[in-house]
């Protein structure tokens, strides 16, 4: 997917290698990317196929096998109410993977959608800025307690609450781009030549905001992961009847010092996890941005 | 250069403003009643009229941001639905573990990572400037918690080095206060690490490449001369920026690494209000570490006159 977006903008940066030569590049270059995008499949292919991986009802209490340490039976040991750690730990990835998925597809769509028209027109723009600059102001993860705090905890708020929290940033970007594309020559002829507004932004602006969007993308994609696991970590996100990675974390809060690998499996996957998804980033931005690639 | 703060102070003022009624409307924006959600699930009608007229939602919208409004412009933040506390007494209660947590590592993490970014930009390509790159994207991928807790577990639970968590008055002695401080601010610190040393290498080897600084070491300048007196000072103004923008994640991370350190704090009195659906109190702390972020962010701005003279405003 990521080659079909992008294509158009190498096609008018008058660069010849087409993108999937670049991609195949900077995969070579930065193998680091290619082993984030590995970790990424395996992680993916975990949340899908989750009850087939050897796991048992993640919510089966069962009060004799309380605080099992890791063993053979029990891969990752059992928490304080009995139930298998490995398979809450396996069960756990589909949340920080949709959540990481759906905030990154919201809020660049959201992000892309009030950036194209506000960086290009005129009188929207200082308005929508002043409430972008103001929500940017408040921290993400405060951002989203404070919604969390008001609306019943679900998955679906979590999303909902860290998409409000990331849009401000997409739009910053989405702005910025669109100032500096509005005065290119090749813009300037389309407008010369009688081009309508709305084909101008689908045609000439929006393909070449596709690159650092989509690095962008990647980077929200973590990030929603992090704030997902801090929230429910503190108690403002997934809803304890669904394994994610932060609330089993925050469940085995108060043992960690007789059962640390209660904290030790959720918070090794998650880092995984995250580090795989910059570390594919990384490599995209290499890939798409041979100038910022440089600096970085 | 006057007129210049004028109108920065000005837009400061219209972003606080901003703030405050995106703050302020979130308990109208929210779908659903918002008393029912703070009141919890086994309230009564009653109990949900009550907290109605306690949040004043039964005015309307202008009025009550009007009337809230004007009690902030008079240091007054509300009152605590739980314990019936004005909000300012609350967090003034709360306030010093925090400032303690971030300043310790603010100030300790800066004169970490900027050696570290200039070092990896001098020696750019060799072993030391990639191991300072794989520790800045491991850094921005461990969260806080995970690494707090790594580190619990190694040096409080396995060596026994220091306290597993808790928090010691300075009066109590400098000692006790500091090594309970340690943990917390490697665990907060290593992100706002990774970042800035991130920032501080690319800044330093765009200026690397200046002519200007072949001509210092052509005429013969000591190379640690020209990195810290002719790059470092022209490298400033970016890595000043990424400082005060970082500063988001350090007020983010303190409220996780209270939680996780038993720090009792403004970010643990944050933990409680959510547990608690206290909603004036999350309010409170919301607008004080906006307002923190905001005033770092102008006096970072205001700062870019030291470092290049040319800026005049």
């Amino acid at each position: 997917m990521s080659a079909t977006l992008a294509a158009p903008s190498i096609a008018s940066n008058k660069s010849v290698s087409p993108t999937w030569r670049r991609f195949r590049d900077a995969f070579r270059r930065h193998p680091t990317a290619l082993i984030g995008g590995i970790i990424l499949i395996c992680m993916v292919a975990i949340a899908i196929f989750a009850p087939w991986l050897g796991t048992i009802d993640p919510q089966a209490v069962s009060p004799i096998k309380r605080l099992k340490p890791p063993s053979a039976n029990f891969w990752f040991g059992t928490d304080m109410l009995g139930r298998d750690v490995y398979s809450r730990v396996v069960y756990g990835a589909r949340v920080s993977l949709v959540v990481g998925l759906a905030v990154a597809l919201l809020s660049t769509f959201a992000g892309l959608a009030i950036g194209l028209v506000t960086g290009y027109v005129r009188g929207l723009d200082a308005v929508v800025m002043r409430v972008m600059d103001g929500l940017m102001s408040i921290p993400s993860v405060l951002l989203a307690i404070a919604l969390m705090a008001l609306t019943k905890a679900s998955v679906g708020n979590v999303i909902a609450a860290i998409t409000l929290a990331e849009v401000p940033r997409v739009v910053r970007l989405v702005r910025s781009l669109v100032l500096t594309l509005r005065e290119q020559p090749y813009v300037e002829a389309a407008i010369a030549a009688g081009t309508t507004l709305p084909r101008i932004l689908v045609r000439h602006i929006l393909p070449n905001i596709m690159a650092p969007l989509l690095v962008q993308g990647t980077y929200v994609c973590g990030s929603a992961m992090i704030t997902e696991a801090i929230l429910s970590f503190i108690g403002a996100g997934t809803p304890p009847n669904i394994p994610s990675w932060g609330n089993i974390m925050a469940e085995g809060r108060s043992l960690i010092q007789i059962a640390g690998y209660l904290l030790l499996f959720p918070g090794i996957c998650l880092s995984l996890t995250v580090l795989a998804v910059n570390l594919l980033g990384d490599g995209m931005r290499d890939a798409l941005d041979p100038r910022l690639a440089r600096r970085m | 250069m006057i007129a210049y703060i004028v109108r920065r102070l000005f837009s400061t003022v219209i972003v606080m403003a901003v703030v405050a009624f995106v703050v302020f409307s979130l308990l109208y924006l929210t779908p659903g009643d918002p008393a029912a959600v703070i009141a919890g699930d086994i309230a009564t009608d009653e109990d949900i009229r009550l907290i109605h007229a306690r949040l004043g939602l039964d005015e309307p919208f202008l009025v009550q941001f009007g009337r809230w409004l004007w009690a902030l412009a008079h240091g007054d933040l509300g009152t605590s639905i739980f314990t019936n506390l004005p909000v300012t007494q609350l967090i003034a209660q709360r306030i010093e573990p925090t400032v303690a947590l971030t300043v310790c590592t603010l100030v300790v993490s800066i004169l970490v990572a900027v050696p570290l970014g200039v070092v990896a930009a001098a020696k750019a390509g060799t072993w030391l400037d990639r191991a300072v790159m794989s520790f800045s994207v491991v850094g921005f991928s461990v969260p806080v918690f995970v690494f707090a807790y790594i580190l619990i577990l190694t040096f409080s639970v396995q060596l026994d080095w220091l306290p597993v968590q808790g928090y010691r008055n300075f009066r109590d002695g400098a000692w006790e206060w500091l090594r309970h401080l340690i943990l917390p601010s490697i665990a907060l610190g290593t992100v706002y690490v990774a970042l800035i040393a991130r920032m501080t290498r690319a800044s330093m080897l765009d200026v690397l490449a200046q002519d200007y600084i072949r001509t210092a070491e052509a005429k013969g300048l000591a190379p640690g001369q020209v990195l810290i007196g002719h790059a470092l000072k022209n490298a400033a103004i970016p890595v000043m920026t990424i400082i005060g923008m970082g500063v988001a994640l350090l007020i983010s991370g303190a409220i996780v690494t209270e939680t996780v350190f038993a720090l009792p704090g403004v970010g643990r009195l944050t933990v409680d209000a959510i547990l608690r659906r206290d909603y004036p109190v999350i309010q409170g702390v919301i607008l004080i570490f906006s307002a923190v972020y905001v005033l770092v962010n102008l006096l970072v701005d205001l700062s870019y006159v030291l470092f290049d003279p040319r800026i005049r405003y």
